[in-house]
């Protein structure tokens, strides 16, 4: 927290410090790249592991994917390598198709976007963007990683306890979670991950009101500053009351407490010995609480990234910078009255049925803000069409398709009949998949260069947008017919249902094929990211011609991030202003006289 | 390298990093228990009957005062920091340190009778949310004293390094422990008396 | 050190005295326990003096009575989304879950009969 050094100015740093002055900062290896305390590096470390997760969470997709695909036929080259507990002679169990389940939500939400978006992209560009030296509290920063890597640790272990991972799904709905193998390490391993939000999501407040550069008013912020904030405050307000539920969770399973489990519960018909007298209910509440802001979490982000690969390449300012304050600011407000619309199944009254969906009406008009000002940047734009810039584009409809498929989902009549189908699955795929990975994909295209110098390939890079977005339009747009014609989620085999299913089963076979697709699609990110670190054109500081503070920091920076310390004289986002000699006039360049 | 504002306050925000920073975990704290206190009020609405008299009020008044008490010595132990009063300082904080185990011993008392009586946690649902909400007090209680045992002990150098950053430390340590002692103000009437 | 040196010692005063009224309090919430009231009411007395108790608190040892804007937004925000959390019973009461009798007259239960 307080490397105290003798020096009193705000931002100093020396890429290539001399030795004799700074000895106390020169220091070993394992403190540099492992236990490091530098934003950058701790973003860097955040945003490998989230991106492995991500892969990870992929393939247990993948090999769900078959069994939906061919129901009960030997999965080809892995299956004998699962073990008698869960594939049988390469078979697919239903216990582990639902590990499988649990386990790809759980490690995409919490151990893959969340640290990518949050912890990887908020770590390193945040403190860059503001013109900060370091987060400002560089060892805390410290700590929320590795909470986050001990959860996810405990995490993969649970796949091999006996019994398996989680089987509840990634919401953990009592009682079935309660009584289920595999939950009680599940939810230690959240709350490694939830002690992991919060100080994280604390670090950022401070950082981004405390360590504002010189002349950074509000209105200057950058807009990936602004819903990194509003995304902070989500985090830290809306994930307590899960880690209450997580704990009550856990009381329930080891101290045979019955906080979710009513009276009268008959398992296999034998009575559940527990005193009874709890509310399931009470879980979805909490739960809920959390995860509806939690979506927001994952989307946020990512909007933020995509603003600013947009007016970056359309050399425009953003059409409507205030206004999409102004709405990020207000879903982050929202966020918390939504969260009912999940549970509109529950037996919920009318009268609480219509409060829930008028405040996801009133939540989805922000969003619509936000996409409207984003589509109306590129109006008259002469576009270029930058590897960053394809995943950005795309992006926008993508977002735009999950975010409509929600209305009908937001309102009670509607929901009941799609509620637990696929079309769920489809509208929510939709918003985080193709809409925020993608983000979050051209996000790493975009700041590759600040992190280590180099650009990344963009014959590759194109390759690996048009095969993906390809590949991923053909597995989830699926969905949402399967959906409407009443095929349930969550089903290891339909049974007697997929009876009623038959006229669009034949979609998980394309389903399938389109997801393997997608795995190798990645294929071309993956060797571009590891070639381009080595052998990608080297760029210097502002390849992009781009207007915000971390361009004006070395690539990649040094400890310290600056070696003036910045200051800012306008907005961000002044390209192509008017009598001005370039087509873009940086916020930390001074005005001409 | 220097992280601004460690020490010295912001002018337009008014703040030093530390300060804010407590705040905010606050802030996730009066979630936390906020929860718990929804469940307990769900719980309760759904019972058929709901016990009392089972927790005994002696006991649970003598920990209020007793928090109370530490309360009272952190906000001294800061203050006579602000004084340049070390020794008073020392007393005051190693005071608090001692009221707080004092807190849970007489807590252990009480745990023990009941398991003794065989009433654990699995009992009901009123044991279930007493022994929750009291448990994770408790460990508040502990990760307080941790903190305190670290400025009595090998923290409490810095006080002559820096003076100014050892009273923030003291202050934020105070915020986090009045808090503790703010959350056993409800979880009394909450749990004993009504 | 700061130059509020005057500030505190007037402080200490007022810290001793509020610790003292807190005790007070808790006193009058024991007693009033002992008469017995009626649950409705004695829930009210109750919570009313550790609404009490805990505004001193804040207000008082924690400073709140003399905080910056982004502390008070802060927990203004908090607050507000305290006042969700704890209106999840009632929702969770309302319309038609949790609830014994017909929808129809009844309102709240009367918590603990
Ligand atoms: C913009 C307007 C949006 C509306 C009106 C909306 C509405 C809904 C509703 C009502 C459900 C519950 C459906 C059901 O279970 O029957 C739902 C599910 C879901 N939504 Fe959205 N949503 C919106 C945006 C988003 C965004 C931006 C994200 C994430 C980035 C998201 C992620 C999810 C997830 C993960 C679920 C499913 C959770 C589960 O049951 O496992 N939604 N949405
Ligand atoms: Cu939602």
């Amino acid at each position: 927290m307080d490397n105290v050094s003798s020096h009193g100015t705000t931002a100093h740093g020396h890429v290539h410090e001399p030795p004799h002055e700074h000895a106390h900062e020169e220091l070993g290896w394992w403190r540099k790249y492992v236990f490091s305390v530098d934003h950058k590096v701790i973003g860097i470390q955040y945003a490998i592991t989230g991106l492995l997760f991500l892969l990870f969470g992929f393939c247990l997709m993948m090999i769900m994917r078959w069994q939906l695909a061919y129901p009960g036929r030997p999965i080809p080259l892995i299956g004998q390598w699962l073990g008698q507990a869960r594939a049988p002679m390469g078979i697919m169990l239903p216990e582990f198709y639902n590990q499988l389940g649990a386990m790809h939500g759980t490690i995409m939400v919490f151990m893959g976007v969340v640290p990518l978006a949050v912890g990887g992209f908020g770590n390193f560009v945040l403190p860059l963007q503001i013109g900060a030296p370091d987060m400002a509290f560089p060892k805390i920063n410290m700590a929320s990683y590795w909470a986050y890597f001990l959860g996810g640790v405990t995490m993969l272990l649970s796949f091999f306890q006996r019994g398996g991972a989680a089987q509840s799904g990634w919401t953990s709905y009592p009682p079935l979670a309660d009584i289920a193998d595999g939950q009680t390490v599940w939810l230690i391993g959240m709350v490694f991950l939830i002690t992991s939000s919060l100080l994280g999501s604390i670090n950022f407040i401070v950082t981004t009101v405390q360590l504002r550069a010189k002349g950074l008013s509000w209105m200057r912020l950058p807009f990936f500053v602004w819903a990194q904030l509003v995304t902070s405050f989500l985090l830290l307000l809306a994930f307590p009351p899960l880690e209450a539920a997580a704990v009550l969770q856990l009381m329930d399973r080891l101290a045979g407490t019955s906080f979710f489990l009513p009276s009268g519960l008959v398992i296999s018909g034998k009575p559940l010995a527990v005193a009874g007298g709890g509310n399931p209910v009470l879980w979805q509440h909490l739960f809920w609480f959390l995860a509806h802001p939690e979506v927001y979490v994952l989307i946020l982000p990512a909007m933020g990234i995509v603003s600013e690969i947009i007016a970056n390449n359309t050399r425009k300012p953003l059409w409507g910078y205030k206004a999409m304050v102004y709405s990020v600011v207000f879903i982050g407000f929202m966020s918390f009255v939504v969260w009912a619309h999940h549970m509109f199944m529950t037996g919920m009254g009318t009268t609480m049925s219509a409060f829930f969906q008028t405040t996801t009406m009133i939540i989805s008009i922000p969003s619509v803000v936000i996409l409207t000002a984003l589509l109306l940047s590129l109006w008259g734009a002469s576009i270029r069409f930058t590897t960053p810039m394809l995943f950005a584009l795309a992006f926008l409809p993508m977002f735009g398709i999950g975010g409509l498929t929600g209305l009908p989902l937001g309102l009670a009549p509607s929901d009941i009949h799609l509620h637990d189908t696929y079309y769920v699955i489809g509208h929510f795929h939709y918003v985080v998949a193709p809409g925020t990975i993608f983000g979050l994909f051209a996000g790493v295209y975009y700041w590759f260069p600040k992190a280590t110098g180099r650009k990344m390939n963009d014959l590759l890079g194109a390759l690996h947008f048009w095969t993906s977005f390809v590949c991923i339009n053909l597995v989830f747009m699926p969905m949402f017919i399967e959906g409407l014609a009443g095929m349930n989620r969550r089903m290891y085999d339909g049974g007697m249902q997929y009876k009623y299913n038959a006229s669009v089963l034949h979609w998980n076979v394309v389903q399938g094929y389109a997801s393997w697709g997608l795995g190798l699609a990645q294929i071309f990110f993956i060797v571009n990211f590891f070639m381009s670190i080595k052998w990608g054109k080297a760029v210097d500081r502002n390849p992009w011609e781009a207007t915000t503070l971390e361009w004006s920091a070395p690539s990649p920076p040094g400890h310290g991030n600056f070696l003036t310390e910045p200051i800012v004289y306008r907005g961000p986002y002044e390209y192509s202003v008017p009598g001005a000699a370039r087509d873009f006039s940086p916020q930390f360049e001074p005005e001409k006289a | 390298m220097n992280i601004p504002y460690t020490v010295e306050i912001r002018p337009d925000t008014g703040l030093a990093n530390g300060k804010l920073g407590i705040w905010l975990f606050l802030a996730s704290e009066v979630m936390l228990f906020g929860a718990l206190f929804s469940t307990y009020i769900i719980l309760r609405n759904g019972a058929a009957e709901w016990p009392h008299g089972e927790l005994s009020v002696p006991l649970g008044a003598i920990n209020t005062v007793i928090l109370i008490s530490s309360s009272v010595t952190m906000v001294m132990a800061w203050a006579s920091l602000k004084m340049n009063d070390w020794a008073k300082h020392r007393l005051y904080l190693i005071a608090t340190f001692v009221l707080a185990a004092l807190f849970l011993v007489n807590k252990y008392f009480e745990y023990s009778d009941h398991l003794a009586k065989g009433e654990g946690p699995w009992h009901s649902t009123f044991l279930a949310i007493y022994f929750t909400l009291t448990g994770l007090h408790g460990l508040h209680i502990v990760g307080g004293m941790i903190v305190m045992a670290y400025f009595i002990g090998p923290g409490a150098k810095l006080w002559r390094a820096n003076a100014d950053q050892f009273a923030n430390r003291i202050e934020y340590t105070g915020l986090y422990w009045h808090f503790v002692d703010l959350v056993w103000i409800f979880l009394f009437p909450v749990l004993y008396l009504l | 050190m700061h130059s509020d040196h005057g500030d505190v010692h007037a402080s200490v005063r007022k810290y001793f005295m509020i610790g003292a009224a807190l005790l007070i309090f808790t006193g009058i919430t024991v007693a009033a326990n002992l008469m017995h009231l009626a649950i409705p009411l004695a829930i009210t007395v109750a919570l009313a003096i550790a609404i009490t108790k805990a505004s001193m608190v804040a207000a008082v040892f924690m400073h709140l009575s003399d905080e910056k804007k982004w502390i008070y937004g802060a927990l203004l925000l908090t607050v507000v989304f305290f006042i969700v959390l704890m209106s999840v019973p009632s929702f969770t009461n309302m319309d038609s879950i949790g609830r014994h009798e017909p929808a129809i007259g009844g309102g709240e239960h009367p918590a603990g009969h």
